[in-house]
């Protein structure tokens, strides 16, 4: 009777716990969210936040469908930039006919913007999986932003269609004029949206995705129709998309083209991946990381797309389960207690490494100024680009750090193979 | 009008041939290897770069034959330290990595030659106008690309269906693993495929280069007309590539000649109507619509034959 009562305890006390780390999370990230611009409370990184909030919940709706149902899509920024449209539309109108609706508000017309265009071409689209619905996506894409040059009374053209969100009625005495009160709408969404994306993944339908996913034939034999799942799960994603797009248009009180284009495309998928699909906190990770470096890297160097291709090619070659892969692979090491048999020679390893990423820095920026003559300053150090100094210094950091850094990542490895063996041997690694 | 529908064929075929010599590649890879070389379209412009960069060194003619096997090189490369790596990770994450390359080899090449286009000018040899057709010149570089892209695709016909190598490429189109167990090195065939491949795309860039523009974005721009291509042609069926290549060339240079729309038609709309989508509609030109009608005819396809006009296969 003790013997049985004391497991059950156990369990509940280990459930509540876990409910309490949980729950923990959201909180700390709620609280995150209304402290940070206290803490830095200058105009930059205000917008910058902002952007961040909106990357978010973009790149959590893309994992929707690239980490939930395995659809990869080359034309997500299609329902980001319709519902942004819709958005700005909806707030001209409102604002023009003086209805009582409020700003907080109109990134659910963004969002309903881009699910009802997922209603429309998603049945088409998710007719299949795989390869051919990414070729299809990007078609779609391509589609809807030459199509918005044409249609200009509705998509304005090259110059896009602006909107005044200071026009529409005040809440609570907010007029969502300065940049702070638009931080904390955008807030507010991230916070909404990504618990609501989070609980679908806790649904039947997100399971019923992730088995689509996995193995769509299965899914038929228990009686699903993948087609359904997969057109559903568009749909969603479609939905948060348009709400990010929504934001953006309060935020930059503009929708252009671009908002449609592939390079907007393109980021949400470096977004999601370089995070990690597999995770759902993954995106989030992404979001921050690339649009922090956006940011960053556009005042640093001309070249800052570049960084990002080589970024994306080495998560893809070397780490496809992004940073949030890298994280979590560390998670049974250190419930085993045997991550300190890997610092060592992460430590090790860290030095050729960065020797490495410096030598291709250098030789990037080389090339890159080697015809303006404009003077490399990398991290402090000057280097000119006309001069073989410096080529020799950027040839002895690629190549040396390369064949240094590849000795060291080979004991990575196997200092790696060392403590998940211990880890197998105490039950934490599967 | 007959001036016209002459001119634009010629222009048609030749852009559908063009079109043909990346198709031709992107089909047999993707077939081979299921890998949607997203970087396909970067190695046509790899092409063109390459083209440019060698004429103004050595010259056009010298350019023409080692600028391919440069880009051809590149892409073995490509495949046997990229592709080869990451195959254990599926078909996504290649296609992501092409997606990567693409992305990287763009922001390369507008790194070292600008974002702007640059002076890549036909050979003084063939700067001449070769026939005239009712009152127009046709120059005769556009004969001497009409005429590669023939002798491409007769070599490209004949060492597929005439020679032993074809016979192993063809066998390994369909069923890799017996190629495999019949003693052939499946992966050498794969890298000498996809360099082949390459440079075929590094051929159309280093031809196509000096009558179209050769510029940082031209990848972008072709990349998605390509993915049309074969899939309108059906997925993995080079035949279909073929003939939706020169379907497309044609239509693309049929559109572009074209000035009516719905307003010369019908005439103009009530202007009290005021604008409004259908305004737009109705005054947009056939010229103007251009870009997007080979995205109009993937939908369609897609709706009425989802495998595609030869495709055999929905996926």
């Amino acid at each position: 009777m003790s013997n049985a009562a004391i497991p059950t305890s156990a369990a509940a006390k280990e459930e509540s716990a876990s409910a309490l780390s949980f729950y923990g999370i959201w909180l700390i990230a709620a609280a995150a969210l209304v402290v940070l611009p206290l803490i830095f409370s200058s105009g930059g990184s205000l917008t910058s936040f902002s952007l961040i909030g909106i990357a978010i919940i973009f790149a959590l709706s893309y994992n929707i469908l690239l980490g939930q149902t395995g659809l990869l899509s080359f034309g997500h920024a299609v329902q980001y930039g319709l519902g942004g449209f819709l958005a700005v539309h909806a707030m001209n109108a409102v604002a023009s006919h003086n209805w009582p609706i409020p700003l907080p508000v109109i990134p659910l017309v963004g969002g309903i913007g881009g699910m009802a265009f997922a209603l429309l071409v998603g049945w088409v689209m998710t007719k299949r999986a795989g390869t051919v619905f990414a070729m299809i996506s990007l078609g779609i894409g391509e589609l809807v932003a030459s199509s918005s040059l044409i249609l200009r009374s509705v998509f304005g053209g090259e110059s896009g269609i602006t909107t005044d969100r200071t026009s529409l009625m005040p809440l609570f005495g907010w007029t969502f004029g300065p940049q702070i009160q638009v931080y904390y709408l955008i807030a507010f969404w991230v916070m909404i949206s990504a618990i609501a994306m989070y609980a679908l993944t806790r649904t039947p339908l997100g399971r019923i995705c992730n088995a689509v996913r996995d193995n769509p034939e299965r899914v038929e034999f228990i009686g699903y129709d993948p087609h359904v799942v997969r057109y559903l799960a568009y749909m969603f994603a479609g939905f948060f998309a348009g709400i990010a797009g929504g934001l953006t248009a309060i935020n930059f009180e503009i929708a252009n083209s671009a908002y449609l284009g592939a390079t907007q495309s393109g980021l949400v998928l470096f977004s999601a991946f370089i995070g990690g699909t597999a995770y759902f906190f993954g995106p989030i990770l992404g979001a921050i990381l690339v649009t922090y470096l956006q940011l960053g890297l556009t005042n640093v160097t001309s070249v800052w797309q570049l960084y990002f291709g080589i970024i994306f090619i080495a998560i893809v070659m070397f780490a496809p389960g992004g940073i949030a892969g890298i994280l979590m692979k560390h998670r049974p090491l250190i419930r085993a207690g045997t991550l300190r048999f890997v610092i060592p020679s992460y430590l090790v390893a860290a030095i050729p490494t960065l020797a490495l990423a410096l030598g291709i820095i250098l030789t990037i920026e080389t090339v890159a100024r080697f015809s303006g003559g404009d003077a490399i300053n990398l991290f402090g150090i000057p280097f000119a680009a006309t001069a073989p100094t410096t080529w020799v210094t950027a040839a002895v950091l690629l190549v040396g750090g390369f064949l240094v850094a590849r000795i060291t990542w080979r004991r990575i490895a196997e200092a790696w193979d060392r403590a998940a063996t211990v880890a197998r041997d105490r039950g934490y690694l599967a | 009008m007959a001036e016209l529908i002459v001119i634009s064929t010629l222009n048609g075929v030749l852009f559908g041939m063009l079109l043909f010599l990346l198709s031709s590649g992107l089909t047999v890879i993707f077939s081979m290897m299921g890998v949607l070389n997203f970087a396909h379209a970067s190695f046509y412009m790899l092409g063109a770069f390459f083209g440019f960069q060698l004429t103004r060194w050595i010259g056009f003619w010298p350019a023409l034959v080692i600028a391919p096997l440069l880009v051809g090189v590149v892409g073995m490369g490509v495949e046997r330290y990229g592709l080869r790596n990451t195959h254990k990770h599926g078909h996504v994450a290649e296609l992501l990595l092409t997606f990567g390359l693409a992305f990287a080899i763009e922001e390369i090449v507008s790194m070292i030659w600008g974002k702007s286009p640059v002076d890549y000018r036909v050979p003084a040899a063939l700067d001449f106008p070769a026939i005239t057709v009712f009152s127009t010149n046709y120059p005769a570089y556009k004969i001497f690309m009409l005429v590669v892209s023939v002798v491409i695709f007769i070599a490209l016909l004949v060492t597929l269906k005439r020679t032993r190598v074809g016979l192993i490429v063809q066998a390994a189109l369909t069923h890799p693993s017996m190629v495999g167990h019949l003693g052939h090195n499946v992966g050498r065939v794969f890298m000498l495929v996809f360099g082949v491949g390459s440079a075929l795309a590094g051929l159309a860039g280093v031809i196509a280069g000096p009558s179209l523009v050769t510029q940082s974005d031209m990848a972008a721009l072709l990349g998605p007309i390509l993915f049309v291509v074969i899939v309108f042609g059906g997925l993995g069926s080079l035949p279909g590539a073929f003939i939706a290549s020169l379907l497309i060339g044609l239509i693309q240079t049929f559109a572009v000649a074209l000035n009516g729309s719905l307003a010369s038609v019908f005439g103009p709309l009530d202007p009290s109507l005021g604008a409004s989508p259908l305004t737009d509609i109705w005054n947009v030109t056939i010229a103007q619509i251009a870009p997007i009608l080979p995205y109009l005819l993937l939908v369609l396809v897609l709706i009425f034959r989802p495998m595609g006009l030869l495709g055999t296969r929905e996926s």
